[in-house]
């Protein structure tokens, strides 16, 4: 190295060591270390949505749908229904006893439940009274107020069947009655062809233990039918030749018709889906590209398509539905949208395995009137201003 | 071996073979009784005992009534009187009296639920007055009537009638909003 090279060298590292000086002063600081269960980020708001009532350990808790992505609603955000709040049970203490019209009674541990065959099954869970409001002239401004207690996991367990060979059906048996462990030990009565067809006695939720809040240890699963007959916190089954005709079976979630008849026993959900973006209480920020997406459910098997309409019914375009496509768990359904700024009125429809159309809220009125409270699956209109702001509409 | 703890011994081979699995074991009556009473609308499962909805009256006003009203028209907790010829209106009132079709529902209900905030805590002769109470105020019951495992299934409620299978698919055409 010569003179003028040495000295051009000596006025870079000047220059250089000025810059690394400068750098040196803010250091960036460590991220937090490990966890032994992790959390949300907290920039993550979504929570479930819950009525003040002077009685909190019975009502219900809905899941912010706009806020979740795919399929799988994450086990925190699930729907909850309790009637006497959620017990604290340790498994260690917990039984399950069969009996009744069985050739062998039997009561069983949480461990030994866990020794048989088992299987894991993605299911949606939906509430009777989901979208209730709806048969009113007034309801919920949001997608999670209005469609939200419905949620889907995925379900480990054990073939309900399998233990039901296990105790060996007496003639007659007809009927489950499958009872809780909460406070007002909540009690459903099952058809045995449920039972021995796809229900389930379901242990883990998600790759985890049941949560609390969803039945921990062992509650009933009886896929694509109304939650309620889906006993959490089981601790019996009572195998009869009738339904036992229970509070939340007769007087509740039962759908009283026009002329005063109620129908009781309306198990399986019917095909429905909804619009989650955009949906009421959302604004878009302008004109230009948005992916509409939503859920699409049947508890009488696959969706086979979901329909998108953004002119109010007027015509209707097949949504893209994301795979794998499961017999009664949900569906997402996406399409991508150039909106003009203009107003719109946004809805989907749903088509199942069995050919069921979603009916507008008007089919359902005529077909049930208005006082039935339950088990409504209506389609869901929303209107999209020029000022993007998203609001909750009758169709 | 003695001859009897052979003949056990046998006795648990069959009873495996009957099961495929041989998991857990056969609960004790008695561990089936303690599990609690459950009822069916013939009566099957309701227990000794009996009340009155005079012997209700102090009941009622001692654990029912804060949340249930002083007469049962409701508060916290819903209405259990009244309603009867309103279900075919546009303001449909169910209650106990009006909707609820077997009296045996009530007992099985009260009997495990209620109180609210303590559940399981009545007596069954308390459970019996208070469901005796309920009826008399809906006129189903006199205000004496035994309520027993025998008179109770053969109290005819007034909607016995009121309920219908599932028809449903009810919604046959296609559906379409705004048309």
């Amino acid at each position: 190295m010569d003179k003028t090279s040495r000295r051009q060298a000596l006025r870079l590292g000047a220059a250089l060591g000025g810059s690394l000086g400068a750098a040196a002063q803010e250091p960036r600081s460590l991220g937090r270390p490990l966890s032994a269960y992790g959390e949300r980020s907290r920039f993550v708001k979504p929570v479930r949505a819950t009525r003040v009532t002077k009685t909190p350990e019975a009502g219900s808790s809905s899941t912010p749908l706009a806020d979740t992505f795919g399929i799988v609603t994450p086990s925190a955000l699930h729907y909850e229904r309790h009637h006497a709040g959620v017990p604290d049970i340790d498994p260690a203490t917990h039984r399950l006893t069969i009996h009744g019209l069985v050739e062998r009674p039997l009561v069983l541990t949480m461990d030994e439940i866990r020794r048989l065959p088992s299987a894991s099954r993605i299911h949606f869970l939906e509430c009777g009274g989901n979208s209730g409001s709806e048969w009113a002239a007034e309801n919920g401004p949001t997608v999670q107020r209005s469609y939200g207690l419905a949620s889907c996991s995925d379900w480990t367990g054990v073939p309900l069947r399998l233990l039901l060979d296990e105790v060996g059906l007496k003639p007659g048996a007809a009927w489950l009655i499958a009872e809780g462990a909460d406070a007002c030990r909540m009690q459903r009565s099952v058809p045995i062809v449920k039972a021995l067809d796809d229900a389930m006695l379901a242990y883990g939720q998600n790759g985890e233990p049941l949560r609390p809040e969803q039945g921990f240890p062992l509650r009933l699963l009886t896929p694509g039918w109304e939650g309620n007959v889906q006993v959490k916190w089981l601790r019996r089954l009572d195998v009869t030749d009738q339904p036992y005709m229970t509070r939340d079976e007769t007087s509740k979630y039962s759908d009283l018709m026009p002329d005063g008849k109620a129908r009781i026993f309306t198990l399986p959900l019917e095909a429905k889906s909804v619009v989650t973006f955009p949906s009421g209480g959302h604004t878009l920020a302008g004109a230009g590209l948005y992916e509409i997406t939503g859920l699409a459910w049947s508890g009488r098997g696959r969706v086979e398509r979901v329909e998108v309409t953004l002119d109010g019914g007027r015509t209707w375009v097949d949504a893209k539905l994301d795979e794998p496509r499961l017999r009664l768990a949900f569906t997402r359904f996406r399409m991508p949208w150039r909106w003009d700024g203009r107003a719109a009125a946004i809805a989907s429809r749903c088509t199942d395995e069995s050919g069921y159309v979603q009916p507008t809220r008007a089919e359902l009125i005529e077909a049930r009137g208005t006082n039935s409270g339950y088990h409504f699956n209506g389609i869901k209109l929303w209107k999209i201003s020029p000022d993007g702001s998203v609001t909750n509409v009758h169709a | 071996m003695s001859t009897r703890s052979f003949v056990a011994l046998a006795a648990c081979a069959i009873l495996q073979a009957q099961t495929k699995y041989g998991v857990g074991r056969p609960p004790s009556e008695a561990e089936i009784r303690a599990l609690g009473a459950t009822v069916a609308p013939s009566g099957a499962g309701l227990p000794e005992g009996s009340g009155t909805a005079a012997a209700g009256r102090e009941l009622f006003a001692r654990k029912c009534a804060r949340c249930h009203g002083e007469k049962a028209g409701g508060d916290i907790g819903p209405a259990l009187v009244g309603g009867q010829g309103t279900l075919a209106t546009a303001k449909p009132i169910r209650t106990v009296g009006s909707f609820w079709p077997h009296a045996t529902s009530v007992w099985n209900y009260v009997n495990r639920a209620m109180p609210f905030d303590k559940p399981g805590s009545l007596t069954h002769a308390e459970v019996y007055a208070a469901v005796a109470l309920i009826l008399h105020w809906n006129g189903i019951v006199s205000e004496n009537q035994v309520l027993d495992a025998k008179t109770l299934p053969a109290v005819r409620m007034p909607n016995r009638d009121g309920f219908i299978p599932d028809p449903r698919p009810d919604v046959k055409r296609p559906g379409a909003p705004g048309k």
